[in-house]
């Protein structure tokens, strides 16, 4: 048999390297060589940190390619960055310059309110938001290889990433227990494709990797979401919008892989500096919400 | 028979699951005292500068070493680099294998394959090929000392190296529904 390649099998399998590991957004190459350096799995390479983005409003787009490439030249592990949703030319440019993962992410500004990239079109593996069972599953069946929380980015509040691990998580139980003539109604009401819906009931699981994402802040945060059944972390503001990022890197990253051994967390935690400046999501107006983007 | 799997990071969940597919109890391994009493280690796919720094920060590396004195170990690609000499490039090895590795030796991940190898050293290998999923994957470079080369693709890179009970090999058998690489582990470690 001959080499395949960018087949289902390697796009999914990367994600699973990934696993019980931490991704790190960075906005130069300093920034990915400190979170190469921390133990970081994976980096994300944009222009801007969410915190920011929100901050300076506007329209959020692609980084520059030149960014990127001085990036992805800085360090040895894995690069991502980030495309609007929809936005299947951002998407093409990111794949010519070789990136290892593209996020279509809500937090830049969507390109189109109605459709998602077609994601089976391309040879790099994407990674999506989610907020319930049926947005994940969507998101799969358009290719995609990797699945995050949406939870709110740039605020430093792991609320609603807590809300929307919860929502899949429990989802996934409901459907675990049903009866086997109430999956087509099922899959009808949360709008997902039905064999997607019965492969994630054989699993107990969905059939990608499931990170955390959206408001982590803390070493603690990074155990919390672990603990609800997550298969790793990003941080996004989170680290370089704090008082001694190198310091809070490092122990997110023994938090993600200690996440069951309190006396490690406690001992992690201890003269971490600053944290991010936090901005509760409920405080946020409606029209400020970044993770209702995305259909 | 009680096999351990490091799991600092990475896939190590995808070999516990296969371990207990084919009977074989196995425990997670994140601090030196989880070592007690194992009868062999496997160290999973993942980020290798990520999994070396967490086991530098929690005193990993000698207890590491010294269980591959006595016991097997396999390392399935970060697990791989891990186990080597040499890596060109300065981060936390456990230096046990005779074998200069290089990371992302095929590309970036765009260029990850699949493909099928003759693995004759199987159970069933001289008619079955073995079929190997690489992703981002390093390629051994020399195999000098007490290491010997185990596997090598149509091109001649080399991808799978053992010496005495320790194993190493660039692809990910653990992400896929063939378990006949584990089993010959299992059997290594009884050897």
């Amino acid at each position: 048999m001959e080499q395949q390649v960018a087949t289902e099998k390697v796009k999914r399998g990367l994600a699973q390297m990934l696993k019980g590991g931490v991704i790190m957004d960075v906005v130069t190459p300093e920034h990915a060589k400190i979170a190469e350096d921390a133990g970081a799995v994976a980096v994300m390479a944009l222009e801007r940190v969410p915190a920011d983005i929100r901050a300076d409003g506007g329209v959020a787009r692609m980084s520059d390619p030149e960014l990127i490439i001085k990036i992805m030249e800085t360090v040895s592990i894995p690069v991502m960055a980030k495309v609007r949703i929809g936005h299947f030319v951002e998407a093409q440019i990111l794949e010519s310059l070789g990136v290892d993962y593209i996020d279509e992410s809500e937090v830049l500004t969507p390109a189109d309110e109605e459709h998602h990239i077609n994601k089976h079109d391309f040879k790099i593996p994407f990674v999506c938001g989610c907020r319930n069972l049926g947005e994940a599953l969507r998101r799969i069946g358009e290719g995609a290889a990797m699945i995050r929380t949406k939870g709110e980015a740039g605020t430093g509040d792991v609320v609603e990433a807590v809300r929307h691990a919860r929502t899949v998580m429990g989802e996934i139980r409901r459907l675990q227990n049903m009866p086997e003539e109430e999956l087509m109604s099922f899959a009808k009401e949360i709008g997902a494709p039905y064999n997607l819906v019965k492969e994630t009931r054989e699993l107990g699981r969905l059939p990608v990797v499931n990170f955390a994402a959206g408001g982590i802040a803390t070493p603690a945060d990074a155990g919390l979401m672990m603990q609800l059944g997550v298969d790793g972390v990003f941080v996004g503001s989170g680290i370089f919008k704090s008082g001694d990022p190198a310091k809070r890197a490092k122990a997110i990253v023994k938090a993600t892989t200690h996440y069951n051994d309190p006396a490690i967390l406690a001992e992690v935690s201890r003269n971490l500096g600053e944290p991010m400046v936090g901005r509760q999501v409920t405080d946020i107006p409606e029209s400020e919400l970044i993770a209702s983007r995305g259909w | 028979m009680n096999i351990g799997v490091l799991a600092l990071q990475g896939d190590f969940h995808e070999h516990t699951k296969v371990l207990q597919s084919i009977g074989v109890s196995s425990r997670l391994v994140k601090l030196p005292r989880d070592l007690t009493g194992l009868d062999g280690l496997i160290i999973p796919g993942g980020e290798s500068t990520t999994i070396g720094k967490l086991a530098e920060d929690y005193d990993l590396i000698e207890p590491l070493r010294q269980f591959g004195q006595l016991h097997a170990i396999w390392g399935t690609c970060a697990g791989a680099i891990f186990l080597s000499k040499d890596v060109k490039r300065d981060q936390p090895l456990l230096r046990l294998m005779d074998i200069e590795v290089q990371r992302n030796a095929f590309g970036r991940q765009v260029d990850s394959f699949e493909i099928d190898l003759q693995a004759p050293f199987l159970e069933y290998g001289e008619s079955q090929p073995y079929h190997a999923v690489f992703i981002r994957a390093p390629m051994i470079k020399s195999v000098y000392g007490k290491a010997e080369i185990l596997l090598k693709l149509p091109d001649g890179a080399i991808v799978a190296a053992k010496q005495g009970r320790l194993l190493a090999t660039s692809f990910h058998p653990e992400l896929t529904e063939d378990d006949r690489f584990h089993r010959y582990f299992v059997e290594l470690t009884q050897s």
